[in-house]
């Protein structure tokens, strides 16, 4: 594959990955959201598997399958069932209004291309054009875990986040070590576990997945 | 290959540890705990001990350890300060470690395997504190030397007391440790992380002003753990609260880790240059000796007023410190020499000394369960064994010749009577009020041991279930042996015990003792010149002896088979009970007048109607209350600003990390 093909490819993959992001922000039922969610690790495994093959980094494959098959499949597949469990496939509720968070997520993009800048100007990687998004990506997640009220939407901007993360690294330095990679996977899985746990303690508790019930939780 | 000191002295840590770790397997059988991994432990002991004394006379050993962090791995250093306080730390615990053998031997099991883990894992910290060449190992062994005695002073966690002073010690040793940390941090001064080695601290240049900030840091750090003035609560709270032969540990050996690190760090490292670090060290230790001994004189806890004791030594150490600082300082390196030679001197004897105390304050508290001196007293009949062992002990610690107290005490008031030599001229005029000050200490050292053995072991018994006490064990007697006889042989052989301290002051400031102090033979210690001064403990003892011998047969000549038996003293009273005889409070009354103003004073004096008299008082220490209580209501009230912070909220939670993200990505982007 020549540089600039995959060059373009990449950057067309990022704004996809963009778009998803700001998509999600926008999003207001979870099942979509949770789709969206794995519509960006499909977009995520075919930038990894583009930079790996136009720079011959093997360890990149390695990388692409996990997202494949983690972000893709397994992680969905647990938050649909978790969906389907505890039966909550109600519209997701924010706290500031929607045009509002687009506004601010604007905001966001504007501010991490500014901050890529410096970077982007001396990166010498072929896909260096494409951290501004990778930061913006992040941001944006942290954003919809800010706006949002439920817990399980909360859980998909920080899957979200990690997503951004793991395209920062790709674009930034072709992918952290494998060792690393795999660890991050790791915690994401068991954490998704953890988190799933907590999803049913919390609805016993409270009757509900509204976070506004944990404020009760603080010492006096 | 050669077995060098330093491979065996790292052999006895390993096998310390190894020794821990194995009581925990022996939990089944306590018996075994105290009868084997004990007296084990007190042979580790005794090999470091003598490897200590070995390694004295030979140049310094390295070694570099394959632990440790990936750039930094552990450097071991014996050079002849640490095979000093090696050889302290083997010789005095070799006793405690017998002693224990003994002491323990009605412990719960389960307790127990927990004490004999973290009692070794103690003595092995300390060693690798001693052991130490670089920064990081120094802080590894120094934190856990704190945790492993915080556990061993909670043994018995159950009261609530013991955990608070628990609490206080750990949180005092953990300000010190912070402080001593950032005086390696000035120290190694941003150079990367191979400048975390002593062996790089040994050579940096720190200009005066970065030097006196290390100084300070390292005095307020070590200060922490020694007991120095105003850091010193936590001592008379912990020292009670620990099982007996901990407490003599703590006192007898884990002082002298902080008194070791203060001399590593101003003689080896900053090459103690500059002379005010000397008039602060020695104003510090001033206070610090005069307010041990002002508070012990009015204790009625045995134990506490053998830890106020304790911070009393400690003053006078850093008094010796502060000395030798300020004659090297000023060029007068013999006198120096003097100093250091005194303050090395008299950390030995304090080692075996209060060690010893403690020891048997351990006994009297086994065989009466009675920490308070109001309800003891007439032990000497009981426990004649304890009684005439810790009687050397109480010789020592209060200075009088022919025991080891009175050298080193006596070789510090020489160096002070040499100072008018000083260029300072304010300096030549308030070390007099100094002298006068140590000699005060010392004299009222002795008043507080008199106090301390007569009313425990002499007159009357004050309690009835003291005529059932027992005499300690055979391993106790063993340990406390031990600690007597090296009382009297460090007092009767000053000469060679100096002859060996002097490879370290070598070391550290370039010059010796020794020479002078052997020049007329080593019957006699003359530490400057033989025209000023000289001392000869034997000559001494022989007098002491001859004056007895004839005493005794004057006596018997002349007043032999003239002996009538009356009712002692009764001033017509006929009717006596021990109640009737001096109190630990009434002896410490005196003092308690004169220094009034030093004292926060709770008294309750009974009615003359009332049917059953009682007499209360309690002296407390100011500083509590005008220096910790103020500190700690500060932390409580910065601590429920911050839980404003605290909202429950989880996208409040949230934003706060966002928002600080965003700043941190701002900060560096545009600054």
């Amino acid at each position: 594959m020549s540089v600039s093909l995959s060059g373009q490819l990449i950057n067309l993959l990022a704004a996809l990955l963009l778009l998803i992001a700001f998509a999600m922000l926008s999003q207001r039922r979870v099942l979509s959201l949770i789709n969206l969610f794995a519509w960006q690790g499909v977009v995520l495994t075919i930038s990894t598997l583009v930079v790996a093959m136009s720079t011959q980094q093997q360890h990149l494959y390695y990388s692409a399958a996990l997202t494949l098959v983690l972000k893709v499949i397994i992680l969905p597949w647990i938050l649909h069932r978790l969906i389907r469990k505890l039966n909550v496939k109600w519209d997701v509720e924010t706290l500031i209004n929607i045009p509002t968070t687009m506004l601010v997520g604007i905001m966001l993009v504007i501010f991490a291309f500014n901050l890529a800048l410096p970077i982007t100007q001396l990166a010498g990687t072929i896909t260096r054009s494409t951290l501004g998004i990778a930061i913006a990506i992040v941001l944006l997640s942290f954003l919809m875990m800010l706006t949002r009220r439920k817990a399980i939407p909360q859980v998909i901007g920080f899957l979200a986040m990690e997503n951004g993360l793991f395209f920062a690294a790709t674009s930034a330095t072709y992918g952290m070590p494998l060792v690393v990679e795999l660890g991050i996977a790791l915690d994401v899985l068991v954490g998704m576990f953890i988190l799933g746990i907590f999803f049913f303690q919390i609805r016993e508790t409270f009757d509900s997945l509204d976070l506004r019930h944990m404020e009760k939780l603080k010492d006096e | 290959m050669t077995l060098l000191p330093i491979d065996i002295a790292g052999g006895v840590v390993v096998y310390w540890l190894v020794l821990g770790m194995f009581s925990l397997l022996l939990i089944g059988s306590p018996k075994h705990i105290t009868q084997l991994i004990f007296p084990a432990g007190a042979l580790g002991a005794l090999v470091l001990a003598g490897t200590g004394l070995v390694a004295l006379g030979q140049t310094p050993n390295v070694a570099v350890l394959p632990l440790g962090l990936p750039d930094l791995p552990f450097h071991l250093r014996l050079d002849a300060l640490s095979a000093f306080f090696l050889m302290l730390l083997g010789a005095a615990g070799f006793a405690i470690s017998l002693y224990s053998a003994g002491y323990f031997r009605h412990m719960e099991a389960r307790a127990l395997a927990l004490l004999a883990l973290q009692y070794h894992f103690f003595l092995a910290s300390m060693a690798l504190v001693l052991l130490a060449n670089d920064a990081y190992l120094f802080m590894v062994a120094w934190e856990s030397m704190a945790l492993s005695s915080y556990f061993l002073v909670t043994t018995d966690h159950k009261v609530p007391e013991i955990r608070k002073a628990g609490y206080l010690y750990l949180l005092i040793a953990h300000v010190g440790a912070i402080s001593i940390l950032l005086a390696f941090g000035v120290m190694q001064g941003g150079h990367g992380i191979a400048a975390y080695t002593f062996d790089a601290m040994r050579t940096a240049h720190l200009t005066p002003f970065w030097a006196s900030i290390t100084f300070s840091l390292a005095l307020f750090g070590f200060g922490a753990k020694a007991g120095l003035l105003p850091v010193h609560v936590w001592l008379p709270e912990a020292h009670p609260a620990a099982p007996s032969p901990v407490s003599a540990m703590m006192s007898g050996i884990m002082l002298k880790t902080a008194i070791y690190g203060l001399l590593r760090i101003t003689f080896d490292f900053l090459g103690g240059e500059i002379w005010w670090w000397g008039v602060l060290a020695l104003t510090l230790g001033l206070i610090t000796a005069l307010f041990g001994v002002m508070f012990a004189a009015v204790q009625t806890d045995m134990k506490r007023l053998l830890a106020y004791s304790s911070i009393e030594n400690i003053g006078i150490l850093l008094v010796g410190i502060g000395l030798a600082i300020l004659f090297h300082a000023n060029g007068k390196e013999s006198l120096a020499a003097l100093a250091l030679t005194a303050t090395l001197y008299h950390a030995l004897n304090h080692a075996f000394f209060k060690s010893l105390l403690f020891l048997g304050t351990g006994s009297v508290l086994h065989a009466t369960g009675e920490r308070n001196l109001g309800r003891l007293g007439g032990l000497i009949r009981r426990m004649p064994w304890v009684a005439a062992l810790v009687l050397v002990g109480t010789l020592a610690i209060a200075g009088l010749p022919p025991l080891n107290g009175f050298v080193s005490e006596w070789l510090l008031l020489q160096a002070f009577l040499l100072t008018p030599d000083l260029p300072q001229p304010y300096l030549n005029m308030l070390i007099p009020v100094a002298t006068a000050a140590i000699a005060l200490a010392a004299a009222l050292a002795a008043y507080v041991m008199v106090k301390f053995y007569g009313i425990v072991f002499l007159g009357q018994p004050r309690d009835e279930k003291l005529n059932e006490a027992h005499d300690a064990g055979w391993w106790e007697r063993l340990g406390l042996a031990w600690l007597a006889l090296g009382c009297i042989l460090l007092g009767l052989f000053p000469v060679q015990v100096i002859l060996q301290l002097d490879h370290v002051t070598q070391a550290l400031i370039g010059d010796t003792l020794g020479m002078s102090a052997a020049k007329t033979g080593w019957l006699f210690l003359t530490p400057i010149a033989p025209e000023r001064a000289s001392y000869s403990p034997l000559f001494f003892l022989l007098a002491i002896l001859v004056v007895l011998l004839i005493t005794f047969l004057a006596v018997r000549r002349f007043y032999h088979g003239r002996l009538r038996r009356g009712p002692a003293w009764d001033c017509g009273f006929p009717e006596q009970t021990p109640r009737m005889q001096d109190s630990a409070e009434g002896f410490g009354q005196p003092i308690r007048q004169i220094f009034e103003p030093f004292f926060l004073i709770e008294r309750e004096v009974p009615s003359p109607f009332d049917r059953e008299p009682r007499y209360h008082g309690r002296s407390e220490d100011k500083l509590w209350y005008g220096l910790y209580l103020p500190i700690a209501k500060a932390a409580d009230k910065l601590s429920a600003w911050i839980s404003i912070l605290q909202h429950g909220r989880i996208h409040l939670y949230l934003m706060y990390s966002f928002v600080t993200l965003l700043l941190m990505l701002v900060l560096v982007r545009w600054s």
